[in-house]
């Protein structure tokens, strides 16, 4: 595949969406499955990113932005271009939020770490925002909302109960090219939209970097195997090469445990989500 | 009331998930705005009583004919005739997803859901028996069939209802929407319009759409409940997924009109229809292995 002029764009055809209606179905989403279990706010993790950028405005236009609270939490590594980029979404929604600097907590811990390398301290970054955001769900009496895309779900590129860790999900089933087109049609600042996505955990990390590929190419690399279920011999044809389709295969299978549960051992006639089957919405 | 004309309503609703009472309250409100509106006919979703996505809840939402909760739901249909859809427990329990044809308080027709979809995002024969028949019925207002949402996805359903001479198929439907594209509207809500509007149109008959709106589990119901005429054209939907009591008038005169104008019925070879599926039949089954 070519290398693209502009990561955002061409927009790949079978992954272009009507933003209108997307965000239409979404914002019903939020408003249903929020109140229906008895909540009538959120809290999220604001980085300044596209992805949180799209969540808190769809949960804002959803719920109010009275009803929205936005968790600023960087680290003293952390771009400060971040913080201002979610001080300016926060601002424009006109959300409640509230900025945890959380370098002290991070740096107690690894005092004792030194050795630390910077995944792990990646990481434990992803759990201490997790650990925030539900001791504010807690406190404000909100639900935490996540904000992980479908690209970064399948290739596993997210911190397990840190940043994959929410109560409900409304980017889950949109590749990140569909996330761009859709922040474009809310209106988050095209700044935001246009910058290389980051999960900022280490200065100057970018997710194209680290990943080895571009989202826009691997969405659609994705699109065929996950959507369309081609097969492997199907995809080269297409013009993808034969290591980079087994990088990607290997990354989504090796992180499924990322998307499920943990493993229960199989005792009983009725183990829980394997012949223990209710609905999240029991009752609702 | 005009004996040539029916007021339809469908009640595109959203349902509580696993919660009968809840549902059945909400019944009540929808037949009670239905008979305002003068409705004569009101068609509820697919289990309106109960919520789609029930996974282990079957058994325990489920009602029997025979049961106490029979006789409330009956008692809905005191001043019009109604669809209700519910998962009936029978005596060898056995649990169907089947739709209830209600009429001056009494069971006029029951049917139960034949084709259980289970792919994808569905998995409605782990938990239900799959219903053994398509039979057509009586109703103050024509002969009337009853075909339960996946049911409509194989031909032969509605090609056998036609055969018993409707004048009206019912679809009751919980169809979550997918497929988000450029178009206007989901994948699902254009492949259901096709396929009911290409069934009043070959078969001649009204056709009655009524699907859900709500969430479950994250599963969004799409609405887009229709009344089709049987020339195919579509008289009144309600395009959004709101909650809307979606009303028309039929002229029930226009199935003979459209049969007369369109003799599709009457030239249909169903002795050669027999004949052929039998040559399939015995050919798919002689094979050594």
């Amino acid at each position: 595949m070519s290398e693209p002029a502009s990561p955002t764009e061409p927009i790949f055809q079978p992954l272009a969406i009507n933003g209108p209606l997307v965000r239409q179905i979404l914002v019903r989403f939020l408003q249903n499955e929020v109140r229906k279990v008895g909540f009538e706010k959120v809290v999220l993790g604001l980085s300044g990113g596209v992805d949180s950028s799209l969540v808190a405005t769809l949960a804002a236009e959803a719920l109010g932005p009275s009803n929205v609270r936005a968790l600023i939490m960087p680290y003293r590594g952390s771009d400060p271009k971040s913080r201002r980029d979610a001080l300016q979404v926060a601002g424009q929604l006109g959300i409640d939020y509230l900025e945890v600097d959380i370098s002290p907590q991070i740096d107690a811990y690894f005092s004792r770490f030194a050795d630390a390398d910077q995944k792990r301290r990646g990481n434990k970054m992803a759990r201490e925002r997790m650990s925030i955001l539900y001791d504010q769900s807690w406190a404000w009496r909100a639900l935490v909302l996540g904000t992980s895309n479908k690209t970064e779900l399948l290739l596993g590129y997210g911190t397990i109960y840190g940043d994959l860790a929410s109560a409900i999900n409304p980017l889950g089933d949109l590749y990140k090219t569909q996330v761009w087109q859709l922040a474009d049609v809310v209106g988050v600042p095209t700044d935001i939209v246009k910058k290389a996505p980051s999960a900022d955990l280490w200065a100057g990390q970018t997710d194209e970097v680290e990943l080895g590929f571009q989202y826009r190419v691997v969405d659609q690399l994705l699109y065929h195997l996950i959507d369309r279920r081609y097969t492997v011999a199907e995809v080269e044809q297409l013009g993808f090469q034969r290591a980079f389709i087994e990088d990607v295969l290997r990354r989504v299978r090796d992180n499924q445990y990322k998307r499920r549960l943990p493993v229960i051992a199989k005792l009983s006639s009725r183990t829980i989500d394997r012949d223990f089957r209710y609905p999240r919405d029991w009752g609702h | 009331m005009n004996p040539q004309q029916l007021q339809v309503g469908l009640a595109q609703m959203d349902c509580t998930l696993g919660d009968r009472q809840a549902n059945l309250e909400r019944h009540q409100r929808w037949v009670e705005k239905a008979r305002q509106a003068g409705v004569q006919l009101l068609v509820f979703p697919e289990l309106s009583l109960t919520g789609y996505f029930l996974k282990d809840l079957v058994p325990e939402i489920a009602i029997t004919l025979e049961g106490p909760q029979m006789k409330e739901i009956l008692g809905l249909s005191k001043d019009l005739d109604l669809v209700v859809s519910a998962v009936i427990e029978e005596p060898d329990h056995r649990y169907f997803n089947a739709s209830l044809y209600l009429s001056n308080g009494e069971l006029a027709h029951l049917h139960r859901k034949v084709y259980l979809p289970t792919y994808g995002m569905f998995d409605e024969q782990r938990y239900l028996a799959p219903g053994d028949r398509f039979r057509s019925f009586k109703t103050p207002f024509g002969r009337a069939g009853i075909l339960i949402c996946e049911d409509i996805w194989h031909l032969s359903s509605a090609y056998i209802l036609s055969l018993e001479g409707v004048d009206l198929i019912i679809c009751p439907s919980a169809s979550p929407g997918r497929g988000v594209t450029t178009d206007e509207r989901l994948g699902t809500a254009e492949s259901y319009n096709l396929v009911c509007r290409t069934y009043a149109q070959f078969l001649t008959t009204f056709f009655l759409y009524c699907n859900r709106v709500g969430y479950e589990d994250g599963a969004n119901f799409w609405g887009g409940s229709m009344v089709i005429a049987p020339n195919g054209d579509i008289v009144a939907q309600e395009e959004d997924a709101d909650e809307a009591l979606v009303t028309a008038t039929l002229e029930l005169g226009e199935v003979r009109r459209q049969r007369l104008a369109n003799p599709l019925l009457r030239d249909e070879r169903v002795e050669l229809t027999i004949n052929e599926l039998r040559r399939v039949w015995h050919e798919r089954t002689r094979k050594p292995y």
